[in-house]
């Protein structure tokens, strides 16, 4: 990376000081300093709800700081929106992708400018874009419509549209967390070539592994406050910035007992379905898990993952195939058949899928169970039973909520996740299928629900892991899957992380063979 | 994610509102009160148009009052506007707990004021059956008729997705028209546009009725449908609050993708739901075909059908709440016959259905005052 | 019954529905849903009429009609943007709103006398093209050509200028919109507005030039929610919306026209020998409205680009939605 003596002379282009935020019940940011020098990638660090998001929307101009101001160049500016932040320079990527499906490429770049004024006349801006994109080494389609975009090429268009803008300073929130492990490359590379090129790069991240491959210094914020502000990368130990992030020593491994897999619960033999756009998703699947035992799925988003998990607990019709569980078939049956036979879903939306926001945490806990007794007596609902039921799954699960009558729109991430789990858990399926189940959670949080799933499969319940974080596939599965394009490209056991890269990318696993290619890497 | 200050004006004033959204829940009793307040300021903006018409709102609103609560002879034609009323009320209750916006009452109240009319008109029994037969024939084909003008926005909506807004409104249009086609060419009477009077076993019981005995009741035209109507708002509350399937229209008409997760048939329902619904608003219309009217015609409702969607809401989908709330549109209604100008009595409900929906801002936002000079 | 007169009467009393279809569709197109297009309509008929009747001067007429349903909707727009309240409930209690406002306000209009209504054009060359001529350019009220006019403006100004590309960029997503220094509820704010002012104007179509004059709520008899019907049916493009509303204004005159002859295709008219039966044919457009709604929206379902994404769903910044 950079040389310090260099880094030493350039000067800061972002002073922040003493920034306080606050919403309803969070202290989000609590006189926070950071500053950002020019020509440097500074990597942002920081758990889940630890405030690096609130700080850079800050900085973008999406929220007003309650207290503190901000230096650019060493002068005070005030934000009153994103356009005046986009004018001082200063242009965020977010994690989800602000760029409007419908419309072109060019069309997305050219929202909210005020060139041209009026009249649109793309064709003239297409070719700008189009250099634009080669200069920086940014190749793009300016005709193609956003929805006919993969992710990598998305994440593109968010950075040209920044450029176009004439941003000097690149915010980066989570930009690695849709990629693969070559995208993520490719990406790096780009982000070297601007930084040569005089821009500035805040890299948002909690993967301590690409901090200490691109950063040249760092900030760690923790609950609100800095931790570590502004040190150099080179030097700084993994151990070192998982204290700063989480206040303790973490175990990088989980306890974990010896799989001792039982009779197969479900076969999934060549499904194929389609996502929500009416296009195949996933084409040609099978594969069975055994009781006791965690097969995980890695992929890079929108591989098929989500219709995948959709089709497993009948929530998604699939085109062609069958899902064999307790020698039933129940695929195309509704989501009912499958919690009959014992199939547990922890969704990947907590919110738009899992839980009814507006309803009670008791509503919400029997949401799988009100049609079995006790709860169920007759056509009618025997309110004191599910009652105690919920105040039991509470304390089992540490659920922490004033009351069992609270709308669970008031809970917290982790909270929300909890009801789902206890749940989920409580019916003791005999096949669980769990999406992204630690995602947005805090460390404490998420060490909680990897010993949940691990404890579940030592019962001997068959769990399917579906998620984008490798580190978590690797140290909970058994065996991962790994499904591209929603096909399986092949099988790990031993959590090879080349390997599985690259048939995240699409090569299958016996080609990787014959070229001997996992060995190079 | 929290989100931000929703509306925050810098402004001359020494201080600035802020809303925050809030993260606990509300107490019991501030909903009813906001509610309340609701209405009073509709009430307070009802008068300044009214004003400035050129009108005495005070006298307008104590001739409401007196005209509708004053005696309890007027009080009993209040009960009687108030009995169709709860039965719409209760109608787009059960729909708008699953946010399917039923707007059809209207149509499905003329229907089923037809279908209670066919038993007598076609005739379906004859003019000797007894009384209570003639009761609960009426009641099932009125229930039935509404039914069918539930079912058929209901079916459109589960198979094709077609907005219930629009096609239940519709057929709100077609009602009508199906109505009069039998009040003008079929049934009229001496080419009148109504039909004859139906013979008095088809007549709910009425309080008058017993006059001879009780000489207090002597005039009231309080009728049995109001006792069928408490009944009704009794036995539906009872379903939503306690029963499987009242638990389902909740989970539904909060998060449909939770339900659906929770393997409920959305779309089973939908139809299920506005199918009880139609049949309720139909019930309500042989009410006042059996209980008032006593014949079939065209003009049986000044606008029942919508104003039950104003006393659902301002009863917060609570069934018995229903039941007190129509009581007080009824006294409008009552009342609202004979202020002038006669679009009064509808754009009062109008601001008030505006006033309630703005404050339910205030159930999931607190308002900060804040001085400029300082911050936070 | 003849067919050329149907159509033109058609293009002429479409023209209603058109205007308020294209207002829906700015409204719809910036993500809110304004169920309220009856109730704007009539205020927009009421003003448009008092106005006429006192001053005499029906321009003075149509504007203030414009504007009467421009303010009425920014009751619409602070409830479900600034309080984000469910715009169903909302639109509903617009209409209620409306309704009883001119009614209130429209006391007795409906006994005032003839007016002087906007003038009737006809354009030299194109009226003599043979059938087409007759129907679109001969003998139609100015609005009627205003109409004409508007559609391709109004396909032109969504689909190739800024404002428009800002328009459907906050429906389709709004949070990037917001991203992007565009101020989200200004613009939403401001379609509803425009969805206002062109539901004023169907108004005023109505009371100053298709059938004028006052007759409270019978005036725009429910042609208002056959116009949110259309905007479905529309895909929200206005060259769809155009089709719609003409089909809808011919089969408007042609139940009236129906009922005039003693054989009708070579066969007995039951319409004319039995009036009565009129009242089902009075049921025909509501029957349509809803046909074209499940045709609307199986189309809907099948290519998932045309509704705005954003569509009845309010914006809170910072919260993910769309």
């Amino acid at each position: 990376m950079n040389q310090s003596t260099e880094t030493l002379v350039k000067e800061n282009v972002i002073e922040m000081r003493g920034i306080t935020k606050r919403f309803p019940g969070v202290l989000a940011n609590d006189h926070v300093d950071f500053d950002l020098r020019s020509g440097e990638i500074h990597a942002l660090l920081g758990e889940n709800g630890a405030g690096k998001s609130t700080l850079m929307n800050i900085l973008a101009g999406l929220y007003k700081p309650d207290s503190g101001n901000i230096l650019i160049h060493g002068k005070s500016v005030a934000f009153a929106s994103p356009k005046d932040a986009i004018g001082a320079g200063i242009g965020m990527i977010h994690q989800h992708f602000m760029l409007v499906p419908s419309q072109t490429v060019t069309e997305n770049i050219l929202l909210g400018l005020n060139e041209p004024r009026f009249i649109m006349n793309l064709k003239m801006y297409d070719q700008n874009i189009v250099e634009l994109g080669e200069k920086y080494g940014l190749p793009v389609d300016p005709k193609a419509k956003i929805w006919q975009l993969s992710v990598g090429e998305q994440q593109r268009v968010e950075i040209l549209k920044m450029l176009y803008r004439g941003a000097e300073i690149l915010i980066m929130d989570e930009p690695t967390a849709v990629l693969a492990p070559q995208e993520i490359e490719i990406l790096f590379n780009t982000l070297h070539n601007m930084v040569g090129l005089g821009k500035s790069v805040i890299f948002i991240s909690h993967k301590l592994h690409e901090v200490e491959q691109i950063s040249d210094r760092l900030t760690v914020l923790r609950k609100g406050t800095v931790t570590a502000q502004g040190i150099e990368a080179k030097g700084v130990t993994r151990a070192d910035l998982a204290r700063l992030m989480v206040g303790r020593d973490i175990i990088f491994s989980l306890e974990k007992k010896p799989c001792n897999p039982g009779k197969p619960v479900i076969q999934v033999e060549n499904v194929h379905c389609l996502n929500d756009k009416g296009l195949n998703s996933v084409n040609g699947v099978s594969f069975e898990v055994r009781s006791g035992e965690i097969v995980g799925i890695a992929g890079v988003a929108g591989n098929g993952q989500k219709e995948l998990a959709d089709v497993l607990t009948g929530l998604r019709k699939c085109s062609q195939g069958k899902i064999i569980i307790q020698g039933d078939d129940i695929a195309n049956r509704n989501a009912k058949a499958g919690i009959r036979h014992g199939v547990s879903h922890i969704p990947e939306d907590r919110t738009h899928i899992g839980t009814a926001p507006n309803l009670s945490v008791t509503d919400n806990v029997i949401m799988k169970n009100y049609t079995k007794k006790p709860i169920s007596k007759g056509w009618m609902l025997d309110t004191p039973s599910a009652e105690i039921y919920a105040r039991e799954l509470k304390d089992v699960y540490d659920i922490i909520v004033p009351s069992i009558d609270t709308p669970v729109r008031l809970l917290s991430g982790g909270n929300l996740q909890r009801v789902i789990l206890a749940r989920e858990i409580s019916s003791e399926p005999t096949f669980l299928v769990a999406m992204q189940p630690t995602r947005g959670l805090d460390v404490g949080a998420i060490e909680g629900v990897q010993k949940l799933l691990l404890l579940q499969r030592d019962a001997g319940a068959a769990i399917l892991l579906i998620s984008e974080e490798l580190e978590e596939l690797i140290s909970l599965s058994d065996r991962i899957l790994v499904i591209y394009e929603g096909e399986i490209m092949g099988e790990v056991f031993d959590g090879n992380i080349d390997e599985i890269g690259l048939m995240m990318t699409g090569t299958r696993q016996n080609q990787l063979l014959k070229s001997g290619e996992i060995h190079e890497i | 994610m929290k989100s931000d200050t929703v509306v925050s004006r810098k402004s001359i004033f020494p201080f600035r509102v802020k809303f925050e959204q809030r993260i606990s829940d509300v107490p019991k009793w501030y909903p009813i009160a906001l509610s309340f307040a609701a209405v009073v300021v509709a009430l307070l903006i009802g008068a300044i148009v009214l004003a400035v018409g050129g009108g005495n709102p005070w006298a307008t609103y104590a001739h409401i009052a007196r005209a509708s609560f004053g005696s309890v002879g007027v009080f009993s034609d209040t009960l009687v506007k108030a009995t169709p009323l709860i039965l719409v009320g209760l109608a787009c209750t059960v729909a708008f707990r699953m946010k399917l916006w039923n707007i059809g009452a209207e149509g499905q109240f003329f229907v089923g004021a037809f279908g209670a009319s066919a038993v007598v008109l076609i005739p379906l029994l004859p003019e000797t059956a007894p009384n209570w037969l003639f009761i609960i024939a009426m009641m099932l084909a009125g229930m039935f008729c509404g039914a069918i003008f539930g079912l058929i926005p209901g079916l459109l909506k589960a198979i094709f997705n077609v907005n219930e807004v629009i096609s239940t409104l519709m057929l709100n249009y077609i009602a009508v028209a199906w109505n009069n086609f039998f009040i003008f060419a079929i049934w009229t009477e001496g080419g009148f546009q109504m039909s004859k009077v139906f013979p008095k076993n088809a007549w709910l019981p009425r309080l008058t009725d017993l006059g001879s005995e009780y000489p207090f009741f002597r005039g009231l035209t309080t009728h049995f449908g109001l006792i069928i109507a408490i009944i009704a708002a009794v036995i539906l509350w009872y379903i939503l609050n306690r029963s499987k399937w009242g638990y389902e229209i909740r989970l539904i008409g909060d998060n449909p993708k939770a339900a659906n997760y929770a393997g409920i048939p959305i779309k089973k329902h939908i139809v299920l739901v506005m199918v009880v619904s139609g049949a309720l608003a139909g019930l309500a219309g042989m009410s006042e075909i059996s209980g008032v009217v006593h014949r079939l015609q065209g003009a049986i409702s000044p606008g029942y059908g919508f104003t039950g969607i104003i006393v659902a809401w301002l009863a917060k989908l609570n069934p018995i709440a229903v039941i007190f709330v129509s009581i007080l549109f009824g006294a409008l209604i009552l009342a609202g016959r004979e202020i002038q100008p006669s679009g009064v009595p509808k754009m009062i409900q109008g601001v008030i259905l505006v006033c309630l929906i703005a404050s339910d801002f205030l159930i999931r936002y607190r308002v900060k005052i804040i001085r400029n000079s300082e911050e936070e | 019954m003849d067919i050329i007169i149907i159509l033109q009467a058609g293009v002429a009393s479409g023209t209603v529905l058109l205007f308020a279809t294209l207002g829906g569709i700015f409204n719809e197109r910036s993500g809110v849903m304004n169920l309220g297009l009856e109730g704007m309509m009539l205020i927009g008929a009421m003003t448009a009429f008092s106005t006429t009747v006192k001053t005499g001067n029906p321009w003075l007429g149509l504007i203030l009609a414009m504007i009467a349903g421009g303010l009425l909707s920014q009751i619409h727009a602070f409830i479900t943007i600034t309080l984000q309240a469910d715009q169903v409930v909302s639109g509903l209690a617009l209409t209620f709103l409306g309704t009883g406002i001119s009614l209130v306000l429209g006391e007795g209009l409906s006994k005032a006398g003839v007016i002087s209504l906007l003038p009737v054009i006809t354009i030299p060359l194109l009226s003599e093209i043979p059938f087409i001529g007759r129907i679109f350019f001969y003998n139609q009220s100015i609005l009627v050509f205003l109409g004409y006019a508007m559609v391709p403006l109004c396909w032109w100004f969504i689909n190739k200028t800024r404002p428009g590309l800002h328009l459907r960029a906050v429906g389709e997503y709004p949070a990037a919109a917001d991203a992007l220094g565009i101020n989200v509820y200004r613009v939403r704010y401001f379609y509803v507005f425009i969805g206002g002012l062109f539901a004023g104007l169907a108004g005023a179509t109505i009371s100053l030039a298709i059938s004028p004059g006052w007759f409270s709520e019978l005036t725009t008899a429910g042609q208002g929610w056959i116009a949110i019907g259309l905007v479905i049916f529309s895909q929200w493009d206005p060259f769809r919306a155009m089709f719609g509303s003409y089909v809808f204004g011919a089969l408007r005159r042609l139940i009236l026209d129906i009922q005039g002859p003693a054989i009708l295709f070579g066969m007995a008219n039951p319409f004319y020998y039995n009036p009565y039966y009129g009242f089902f044919l009075q049921m025909l457009p509501y029957a349509f409205t809803i046909i074209v709604l499940v045709i609307g929206s199986k189309e809907a379902v099948k290519k998932r680009l045309g509704t705005p994404a954003a569509l009845g769903i309010p914006y809170i910044r910072g919260q993910r939605g769309v």
